[in-house]
């Protein structure tokens, strides 16, 4: 009998629909699946009723040879995208049980191309984390571990129960969103394909807002193909979003066949950072002599702005989250502690609501938007940011994408890192330059390090040309024969 | 620029989450920390940059103006702490 949690996505959705197994059959695994592997923590919400009736639905369909192109196939939602009827929280208390009346463009894209859902899956706190410790309902487990140690890693993060569920098989795939690296980092965690579109292919209606200049939804998958295939469905022009792009959405999967011959691929010096492991450089050295393999020409570049676009980063988003997080009252939704006052209800309702990362970065954020500040931080982060997508375009005169390493380090432990915030932050040194210019990215899992740990390629595209970072990335997926999995302990 | 415990608190009392008295200084350690590490910024030359607006120009679109939704009063009260009569039920906010 065939494992139906082993199948990646496309090959899931081919036996659906040459009727070798049900959308039930293949749900029901994979809910099973979920049930026995609770002590991940990936999953914030199940939702086995509405899988099985959706699976059902998508049965119906399939039945008459009809449907979408992901009809009958179960993934799993990251709770920061509003299902309707479905309670959402954002990893945060302060939300209670809020349940959206509404549904988020993206998760109505999935269902109207015949997606079922499993659940909703954990996160840090409103996607501000790189580690998933930051989740109000505790942190993600990574089905990852060092060879012959139990320590507990993380799974990256935000994104962490995105990736921590499709590494351990719990679902074909995964969606997740990226305002630092919340995509990539957690996917390069753990050994899956991760990829962050660009700035205004996919509608941010209906997903609980962190920094709206950053903010993009992507997905998290077993292979590029996989990952080109949820992309196609969650990506197009919506009215609901004044940000989104109305451009034609390419055939993303066609584009994981394309040939490199003469394709110029840019290694950007300044991502070779001090104390960066000798393993990740080889491992970087390996993907360009891939690449060089398959007929690309590669060429040095020079970003020079690189290093200022975490400090950068660190004011841009905090303070559009001070200001997005400002709704969070207590007034229309949500959790509300009652104080001797409006102020004091206010005060007392956000300090018990929000977690400790949130609240320093909105104390940040509020910092540095306020009388007096303003010009001095966030007018010259948003110049140092437009320095940092000069330095893309420079680079794009020479070369058609880049490629460099998503992280510096494989997963850590939990707790091993989370003392000092600027330590957590330089997780996403490799992933937010590509936030800051709106830029596409792609990670795929490359090798394993000496401790048998994932870790991960990045390829970062122009703007509009996620079809360069799947047809690089397929690439590297064939060349790099990755399949290791995770052994089974949970 | 450094922050100061006093600081802490107008930045708490404008971001309206309450800090109690023992948390100021370590708050204003830890904000001092980061702003430290942000001011690297002040290295880059910006003279003549125009802040970044958008990450991909594009022309934004009109929309005639006419209401395109509504008449969903308890949709939007299903969520709320406190309602009554169909309307949100807030502390008193007017002497």
């Amino acid at each position: 009998m065939t494992d139906f949690t082993k199948l990646s996505l496309s090959e899931a959705v081919a036996g659906l629909r040459s009727k070798q197994f049900s959308s039930r059959e293949l749900t029901a695994a994979h809910l099973e699946a979920m049930e026995a592997a609770r002590s991940l923590n990936a999953f914030l919400l199940e939702t086995p009723e509405k899988a099985l009736a959706m699976a059902d639905a998508a049965d119906a369909k399939l039945a008459k040879s009809e449907g979408g192109i992901l009809e009958g196939a179960p993934i799993g939602i990251k709770d920061l995208f509003c299902v309707n009827g479905v309670k959402t929280t954002a990893g945060s208390k302060i939300l209670g049980e809020f349940i959206p009346p509404y549904e988020s463009t993206v998760t109505g894209n999935l269902w109207a191309d015949g997606a079922v859902m499993l659940g909703k899956l954990n996160m840090d706190e409103f996607a501000m984390g790189s580690s998933n410790e930051n989740s109000a309902f505790g942190p993600v487990i990574n089905p990852w571990q060092r060879d012959g140690s139990n320590t507990a890693l993380v799974p990256g993060g935000s994104s962490g129960g995105s990736t921590s569920a499709v590494a351990a098989d719990l679902c074909l795939a995964a969606i997740g969103t990226d305002t630092g690296g919340s995509i990539r980092q957690p996917a390069a965690f753990t050994g899956l394909v991760g990829i962050k579109p660009t700035y205004g292919r996919c509608s941010r209606y209906g997903v609980v807002a962190f920094a709206s200049s950053l903010d993009q939804a992507g997905p998290i998958a077993k292979t590029v193909t996989d990952a080109a295939l949820m992309l196609g469905s969650m990506c197009g022009y919506d009215p609901k979003d004044s940000t989104s792009l109305d451009v034609k959405t390419p055939d993303f999967v066609a584009a994981c066949t394309r040939s490199l011959k003469g394709l110029r691929i840019g290694i950007p010096k300044e991502y070779r950072m001090d104390g960066m492991p000798s393993e990740i450089e080889t491992l970087w050295e390996q993907g360009t002599q891939w690449l060089r393999d398959a007929g690309c020409e590669i060429v040095d570049v020079s970003l020079p702005h690189t290093k200022y676009a975490l400090p950068a980063y660190y004011i841009i988003a905090p303070a559009e989250a001070s200001s997005n997080l400002a709704r969070y009252d207590g007034m229309r939704y949500g959790t509300r502690v009652d104080g001797a006052d409006l102020n004091s209800t206010y005060e007392r309702t956000r300090a018990e609501g929000f977690g400790e990362e949130v609240r320093r970065r909105i104390m940040i954020g509020t910092y540095v938007l306020s009388a007096g500040f303003y010009d001095a931080y966030y007018i010259r982060a948003q110049k140092v940011r437009a320095r940092i997508a000069e330095d893309f375009r420079n680079a794009w005169e020479v070369c058609d994408a880049l490629l460099t390493p998503t992280t510096p380090s494989a997963a850590f432990g939990i707790g091993e890192v989370s003392d000092d915030p600027v330590q957590m932050y330089l997780n996403d040194v490799f992933t937010v330059t590509a936030n800051l210019a709106g830029l596409p990215g792609i990670s795929i899992p490359a090798a394993l390090d000496h401790q048998g740990l994932p870790l991960g390629l990045q390829v970062i595209g122009k703007a509009l040309d996620e079809e360069t970072c799947f047809a690089v990335g397929a690439t590297i997926e064939r060349a790099a024969e990755f399949n290791a999995k995770p052994t089974h302990w949970w | 620029m450094s922050v100061d415990a006093k600081t802490v608190r107008k930045i708490a009392r404008l971001a309206r989450l309450e800090v109690s008295d023992e948390r100021l200084e370590p708050l204003a350690v830890e904000l001092n920390n980061l702003l430290g590490w942000i001011e690297q910024l002040n290295e880059v030359d910006v003279d003549g940059v125009l802040p970044m607006t958008s990450a991909v120009q594009t022309e934004p679109h009109l929309r005639q103006d006419q209401v395109t939704d509504g008449n969903i009063r308890d949709q939007i009260l299903a969520n709320a702490p406190k309602t009554e009569d169909g309307f949100f039920v807030v502390p008193k906010a007017v002497e």
